[in-house]
């Protein structure tokens, strides 16, 4: 393997995640994402001169709609999703500014 | 004897406009206000898996044409990224906005300050969604999330550090305010967030490179803008003067404390990992499209009065004040054509509407008389139909609820009267009353009559013309004859 992960990439990255490793787990990220890096780097000695990177398997353009009304409210069946409701409203742990 | 330092402040803004749209950016859920909570939401605007979001074209259409009134060069195909971040108020854990392909780039604004003009610079506009809102529940020590508006289309329009004061920042968010509300893409108003401004600011020593930046948020008026540039510019000299780093850092101004505080704890890692949204497709503009677009453009304030000077007989101030607002322009224009007379159609906006407006704590934008109803009054004024005090009267009638104003007129009984001989009953009367002003009149002293006109409108229950109470007071009083048999 060519490429290694440090410890603080993967405690990095798992930060930005919100993933909570246990020590064990790092280990294998870390071998996981070199390797992957490595498959990357192999990627890499292909000559793409004057490829645009594609973002899009398909090549269609310009999907828009018109601007009506057509969403319900659909509350009820949004909020069946929620862990838990109050007063219409999502609850969510208590966050701070 | 150390010389004193100079120091330059270097701003940029990053302004959030809301857009004028009836449906959000991506999905046919309203963006009305007021809606109980979440009652405009979908599966695409509460992020829920398998959801696609669709554009609305009149996002595009509006985003369009504020780049071409600020010049901007416009991006002929461009893409939609997600700029990911876990937070409850995003409930796709990424808000989709655009980073690589932005729709408008390098454009500029003209500003006009006490200094002159000057041109500042637009980086790039580009178009995102809005998050949902975030209530604080202080009694269950949890927090509730309504997404109505998670979704609702805005612009970002990125300046150039192109700024050296508070007085300029105004200068540039008025006249973006201006050109968007003349547009008709967004009403900007800061105290309600549909226009939100961002401060970046640096400072740096005369000749020297650019300082690290802060950026501040939670700005919502110009006071709180002017404010907030002063105290971080004082904040981060004082940090430079005693030896200290200026850190880069997302600031929220407090403005009723009159300071800042850092917002994000390093835990929260600013890295947004943006990558191109594969659920939206590429945006292509024609040129057709593109030419549509330019041709239905406004004619904008500077256009506006130019022609204004040509074409009306009005004062250079009027003109300036008219043209500041599309709405008090348009309903100027309206009525004019209607009645022909912009001097008059002037004053009464020039006085009466921007003292209601004052006074009711409203911007020219809200004005809602309709210029068939001022025309009207115009007309009744000439007629003679209506007093001055009565118009005023009726004015503000209309500026309330846009009422009819000769059926108001009539019902509240101000139209003055056309009863001859009352008013001839009347004015003897009140010549019979006051022996002493006739005396005075009589005597040279001219202004009697205004106390003898004011007592004959109060007998007519304010519903006579005053200059015809004048004219025939001053023909009774012209002869020797005695009133008081
Ligand atoms: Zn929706």
């Amino acid at each position: 393997m060519a490429n290694i992960i440090s410890e603080e990439t993967i405690e990095y990255v798992g930060i930005l995640a919100k993933l909570e490793l246990s020590d064990e787990e790092k280990k294998q990220a870390r071998k996981d994402m070199a390797r992957m890096l490595d498959y990357i780097d192999q990627l890499n000695e292909l000559d793409t001169e004057g490829v645009e990177p594609m973002s899009h398997v398909f090549s269609v353009e310009n999907v828009l709609r018109r601007d009506v009304v057509t969403g319900g409210d659909m509350r009820d069946a949004l909020l069946a999703n929620a862990p838990e409701e109050k007063d219409g409203m999502f609850v969510v742990p208590r966050t701070f500014e | 004897m150390g010389k004193e330092k100079q120091y330059e402040t270097v701003i940029g803004l990053e302004v959030h406009v809301e857009l004028a749209t009836r449906t959000k950016i991506f999905c046919g859920c309203s963006t009305a206000f007021g809606g109980e909570p979440n009652t405009h939401t979908c599966p695409v605007c509460t992020g829920m898996p398998g959801s696609l979001p669709v554009l609305n074209e009149k996002v595009l259409e509006y985003a369009v044409s504020v780049g071409l009134a600020t010049g901007c060069e416009i991006t002929r195909y461009c893409k939609f990224d997600r700029k990911n971040y876990f937070y409850p108020d995003n409930p796709q854990n990424y808000q989709i906005s655009q980073l690589y392909l932005p729709i408008c780039r390098n454009g500029s604004v003209e500003i006009e300050t006490k200094d002159g003009t000057k041109q500042v610079g637009i980086h790039e506009i580009h178009m995102e969604e809005d998050a949902g809102k975030l209530i604080h529940d202080e009694w269950e020590g949890c927090t509730l999330v309504d997404y109505n508006r998670s979704g609702v289309p805005l612009i970002e329009i990125v300046s150039e550090p192109d700024m050296r004061n508070a007085e300029e920042v105004i200068a540039y968010l008025e006249k973006l305010r201006l050109i968007i509300q003349y547009l008709g893409a967004s009403d900007c108003k800061l105290q309600e967030g549909s226009m939100r401004a961002d401060v970046n600011l640096s400072v740096r020593e005369a000749g020297e490179a650019y300082g690290t930046r802060t950026e501040m948020k939670n700005l919502n008026s110009f006071r709180a803008i002017t404010r907030a540039i002063a105290g971080e510019r004082e904040r981060q000299i004082d940090l430079l003067e005693a030896g200290e780093a200026v850190i880069q850092e997302t600031r929220r101004w407090d403005d009723e404390r009159g300071c800042s505080y850092a917002m994000r704890s390093k835990e929260d890692a600013q890295d947004y990992r943006y990558f191109p949204d594969p659920d939206l497709t590429p945006v292509r503009i024609s040129e057709a499209w593109l030419a549509e677009r330019k041709a239905a453009l406004p004619e904008f304030q500077t256009e506006k009065k130019i022609r204004y000077r040509e074409e009306y007989q009005i004062p250079d101030y009027d003109i300036e004040i008219l043209t500041g607002s599309r709405q008090m322009a348009e309903l100027f224009e309206k009525t004019t054509a209607l009645c022909g007379e912009p001097k008059k159609v002037s004053n009464w906006l020039m006085g009466e509407a921007m003292r209601l407006l004052k006074e009711r704590g409203l911007d020219p934008e809200d004005i809602r008389i309709t210029p068939s109803n001022l025309a009207e009054l115009i007309a009744m004024t000439n007629r003679r139909e209506i007093n001055g005090a009565a118009a005023k009267e009726v004015f503000e009638a209309m500026f309330d609820t846009d009422v009819d104003p000769a059926r108001y007129a009539q019902e509240k009984g101000l139209l003055m009267t056309h009863d001859t001989d009352a008013l001839t009953r009347a004015v003897k009367q009140v010549l019979k009353d006051n022996p002493k002003s006739v005396e005075d009149y009589r005597g040279g002293k001219e202004k009697a009559i205004g106390f003898l006109v004011g007592q004959t409108m109060k007998a007519m229950h304010g519903k006579a013309d005053p200059a015809l109470i004048n004219g025939m007071l001053r023909e009774l009083l012209s002869g020797e004859a005695k009133f008081d048999a």
